[in-house]
This record gives structure tokens, C-alpha cells and sequence, in this order.
């Protein structure tokens, strides 16, 4: 579980987050929107423990994080992994070694094991043909699924998403919106889901992927809508929360703010 | 009181700046001694930096060599003293222009490559991915990159510093018509131990200067692609001044300590 407790972070006398309170319940998936600048990507990076607030809490399984050491962080983010907006992959390293990375530092699987697992994990975003090309020839939305491969390699129990579907076309983010989805549903992934494009929110809301009996997955929209329970979302108006709700809250929402992102 | 406000902003982030210098400074040699050590990266800085830069140091020593020499002539001459061609080369180039123009050159080169390639991992987030995968960028990137230069400056200064010896020797055979056999002579016996030492401790100290200002403009980098740009500069003017500044003092501390060491 993850719990944000009065959390306040400023950047250079600038205030980005103030007062910003929230939990994210296992196999929750939560999705923060808001404009540019609203501090979401901040959010993930305190959830990460990359950057401090000046006041608040925030807890993962129960531990404080907000005073742990860089050491200390090691073992939490283990448990977390991150998709960076634009993929943040590692320019001078392939994409064998960045889908690898975790492993290759950790020092403790054999080579063999390390391409079995990295070839599965690219097999899962649909892209084990790339293993042997440098990030500089991937397009922007292999970047993202290289990205989404690496944050899963150790098979994190918690995912973060850095607005994974900005700047794509129509196709490939609906490749991407239905990896989170998959990644939920079947593996039962806890995700936090960063996002101003309300759309590709609006589909992880409605849809889930089953398995049918030949092995194939399916996605379908969920009618009654009780599966989707554990779907959240947080609005975010300058550093502060504006709404938090389901999805059919958020459309019913009367605040004028949430009116005018939502139409 | 707006000038006292000014004035105290600019002192209050001076002495910050020095702190965060000093830590990172402090953290990248400390982790030498500590597990786990990036050899690979090490050895591909060593290869980087000292293979990449022969050409250069050794154009640079070649050139400044003979036109030393060159301008011997008419100093000397007016004393009669053109046969010491090789003393005053062998001084100008060991004692002060094969160190002090082998790290301008090297700041140029490897300041501004360390700063650039920081910088634009810092941009696009991957300093904050591999801190996110467990890995400690200080230790990854940092410090094999000053334990490379540190190893490979004063090589490249000896390379330099051959190299002017040998220019000034081609002037003083065919242009000074001074046997071979009087300059070298003249030039071996001018050395004295403490410029041995000096030529091979100024460049450790020079070495460590321009990869640790690199690094840090580089980590500290803000500001997008433009950032970049502007670390790379601020990497290559800060490194040469302190590069000047440092040989400075160096140079004070081997006059005082030469007694000693040329007993
Ligand atoms: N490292 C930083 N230094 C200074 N300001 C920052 C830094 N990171 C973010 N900010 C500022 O914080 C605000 C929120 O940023 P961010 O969380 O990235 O927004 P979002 O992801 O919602 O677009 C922005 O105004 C941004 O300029
Ligand atoms: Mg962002």
C-alpha cells in the first residue's frame, strides 16, 4: 500500500505540491490527471523516493520513506517499477541491456537466465525483435514499450506510469493502453497511472482483458460495472487535489474546474 | 538594501555550490573503496579519454616543443647563449606548458564530453531511471570517470611533454644548428627531481579538476536540450580557470617543497 499523509514539496521557493493527501489500496489502479505542471510526475517521483517533500509522509507498506537513505531506498524501489515519460532508456546501452539492467546490476542470475527472462519480457510488449537494437533506432513508441519492459523486469508488485501514451498515434497508444490493461488484469499489477490524455484514461476505466479458452487475451467493456471498483481517479489543480472518485464520479462531478477538464 | 538582498543570494548559493562539489567530490572517491566497482566503464573511460586524446596532446606538445625553441633563439642569442636551447625548452614544456596545455586541451575535450553526456542523461531522465533500477549514478558514472582521468592525464602529459622535448630538438638541429647530442644533454641535465614530480602530480590534480567539473555541471544541469548546451560550456570555462587557478598554487607548493626533494 501506498499512502500519501499532508504531503507539501516546493522547488526553489515554488510550491508544487501543497497539502496533497491519498492511498493507493493493492491491485488499485490509480489515475492521476491534471494539466502540465500540476506536479504529477512529482508525485511519482516522491512515491520513488527520487526527490523529498519539505513536510508530510509518505508510506509504502507502512515505512515511512520520506527519511530513508539512498541505501535504504534500494530495497523499496525494487518493488516499484517506472515507466519514464519519453522511456528514459539508457542511450549507450541496447535494448537487451536496458530491459536487462535490474539483472545485470543485481549480479545474481546467470547470462542465460538474463536472456530468457529479457526475451520475455520483450515477447510481452511485443517487441523481442528489437533485442539487439540501440534505443537511437527505436521510434518514440518502441521507446515507451522498451520502457514498459524494463519497469517490469523483477516483476515489481507496483507499476508507475509517466504519461506513457503523450505525443503517440492513435494505434500505438492503444497498444500501450492495452498493456496496462493486461498488466492489471492478468497479472494483478498495483498501477499508478499518469496521464493528462483523459481518453486513454477513460478506456483503462471501462475496459478489462480476459483470457479466453484458447490462451488468446481479450478486451471488453465492462457493462456492470463492478470490476472496475478498483479504478481511481485523482484530479490535480496546481498542487492540490481537486477530486478524487471513480470514473463515474469524476463524469457526474460539479466543480467547475473538474467540468471544464472532463468536457 | 536590494544590493545587501543580491548580495547575499549570490554568497549564500557560492558557498552551496562549493558544498554540493565538495560532497560529490567526497562520494565519488569514497566509492573506490567500495563494492561494487564499474570496471568495464572504467576501463572504457581509460580507452575514451587517453586513447581519444593522443592525437592532440601529442600535436599540442609537438608544436609548443619547437616553437619554444624557436623563441629561444632570440632570447638566448643575445646573451650568446643559443647551445641552451634545450634547457629552456626542457624547463618551459616539462615544468609548466606540458602539463598546464595538456589539461586545457583535455578540458575542451573530455569537460565537455563528461558535461554533455551527463547533462542529457539528466534531461531525459535517465539519471533518475537508473536511480529508480538501484544504482547509484555517483558511483556508475562519476567515479569511473575521474579514477579514468586521474590515471590517464599525467600518461598523456608524459606523451606531451616527449613530444615538445622532440620538436625543439628538429629546430635545434636544423634551424639553431645545435648538435643533437648538446641539446639533449643540456635539457636532462636542467631537470632536476622536483620537476618530475611536478610534471606528473599537476596533471593527477588537473585530471581529477576537469572530470569532477564536468560531472557535476553536467549532474546539475537544468533546462532541457538548451541546459545542455549551456553545462558544456560552463563545464569547459570553469575546468580552465581552475585548471590555471590550481597550477597556481601547485606551482608555489613545488618551489617550496623542491629543497627537499632535490637533495
Ligand atoms: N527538478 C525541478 N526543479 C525545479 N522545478 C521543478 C522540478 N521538477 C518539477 N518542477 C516544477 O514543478 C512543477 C510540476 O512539475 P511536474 O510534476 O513535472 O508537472 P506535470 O508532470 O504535472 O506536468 C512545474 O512547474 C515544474 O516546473
Ligand atoms: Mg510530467
Amino acid at each position: 500500500m501506498i499512502e500519501f499523509r499532508a504531503v507539501d514539496k516546493s522547488f526553489n521557493d515554488e510550491t508544487v505540491l501543497r497539502q496533497v493527501s491519498f492511498r493507493i489500496r493493492p491491485g488499485e489502479t490509480k489515475i492521476i490527471v491534471g494539466a502540465s505542471g500540476s506536479g504529477k510526475s512529482t508525485i511519482l517521483k516522491l512515491i520513488l523516493g527520487l526527490i523529498r517533500p519539505e513536510s508530510g509522509q509518505i508510506l509504502i507498506e507502512g515505512r515511512d520513506i520520506t527519511a530513508l537513505g539512498e541505501e535504504e531506498m534500494v530495497s523499496v524501489r525494487r518493488q516499484i517499477g517506472m515507466v519514464f515519460q519519453e522511456g528514459a532508456l539508457f542511450d549507450s546501452l541496447s535494448v537487451r541491456e536496458n530491459v536487462g539492467y535490474r539483472f545485470f546490476e543485481e549480479g545474481t542470475m546467470e547470462e542465460a537466465e538474463i536472456e530468457q527472462e529479457v526475451l520475455r519480457l520483450l515477447g510481452f510488449v511485443g517487441l523481442a525483435e528489437a533485442i539487439d537494437k540501440m534505443p537511437a533506432e527505436l521510434s518514440g513508441g518502441m521507446k515507451r514499450r522498451v520502457g514498459i519492459a524494463r519497469a517490469l523486469a523483477g516483476s515489481p508488485r507496483v507499476v508507475l506510469y509517466d504519461e506513457p501514451t503523450a505525443g503517440l498515434d492513435p494505434i500505438t497508444k492503444r497498444t500501450i493502453v492495452e498493456l496496462m490493461i493486461k498488466l492489471r488484469d492478468l497479472e494483478g499489477v498495483t498501477s499508478v497511472f499518469v496521464t493528462h490524455d483523459l481518453q486513454a484514461a477513460t478506456t483503462i476505466a471501462s475496459e478489462f482483458a480476459t483470457v479466453d479458452g484458447e490462451g488468446r487475451v481479450r478486451f471488453s467493456r465492462e457493462k456492470a460495472p463492478r470490476r472496475l471498483l478498483n479504478i481511481n481517479f485523482i484530479l490535480l489543480e496546481n498542487g492540490r487535489i481537486c477530486f478524487e472518485g471513480n470514473h463515474q464520479q469524476l463524469m457526474d462531478c460539479e466543480i467547475p474546474y473538474v467540468r471544464r477538464f472532463v468536457d | 538594501m536590494r544590493v545587501f538582498n543580491v548580495l547575499s543570494r549570490a554568497v549564500v548559493s557560492s558557498i552551496q555550490t562549493i558544498q554540493s562539489y565538495t560532497l560529490l567530490s567526497v562520494r565519488a572517491v569514497a566509492n573506490i573503496f567500495s563494492r561494487p566497482v564499474y570496471w568495464r566503464e572504467i576501463v572504457l573511460q581509460m580507452d575514451r579519454i587517453g586513447v581519444g586524446s593522443l592525437t592532440i596532446v601529442a600535436l599540442t606538445g609537438f608544436f609548443t616543443g619547437a616553437v619554444m625553441a624557436i623563441q629561444s633563439e632570440g632570447a638566448l642569442r643575445r646573451y650568446g647563449a643559443v647551445g641552451m636551447t634545450g634547457q629552456l625548452v626542457a624547463l618551459t614544456v616539462i615544468r609548466e606548458l606540458g602539463p598546464v596545455l595538456s589539461a586545457l586541451m583535455l578540458a575542451g575535450r573530455i569537460g565537455a564530453g563528461i558535461a554533455s553526456e551527463l547533462g542529457s542523461m539528466v534531461v531525459s531522465e535517465q539519471i533518475n531511471a537508473m536511480r529508480a533500477l538501484g544504482t547509484d549514478p555517483i558511483r556508475r558514472l562519476v567515479t569511473p570517470r575521474i579514477l579514468a582521468m586521474v590515471l590517464m592525464l599525467p600518461v598523456l602529459t608524459i606523451v606531451c611533454d616527449a613530444i615538445g622535448m622532440v620538436g625543439g630538438w628538429i629546430i635545434a638541429v636544423y634551424k639553431l644548428l645545435i648538435s643533437s647530442n648538446q641539446y639533449w644533454s643540456d635539457a636532462l641535465n636542467a631537470l632536476q627531481f622536483s620537476d618530475l614530480v611536478g610534471t606528473l602530480v599537476k596533471p593527477v590534480v588537473f585530471g581529477f579538476i576537469i572530470a569532477m567539473t564536468g560531472c557535476y555541471v553536467g549532474l546539475s544541469t537544468t533546462g532541457g536540450t538548451e541546459g545542455v548546451g549551456r553545462s558544456t560550456t560552463r563545464a569547459v570555462v570553469s575546468a580552465s580557470i581552475m585548471v590555471i587557478v590550481a597550477d597556481f598554487f601547485l606551482n608555489n607548493l613545488l618551489i617550496y617543497f623542491a629543497p627537499l626533494m632535490n637533495r
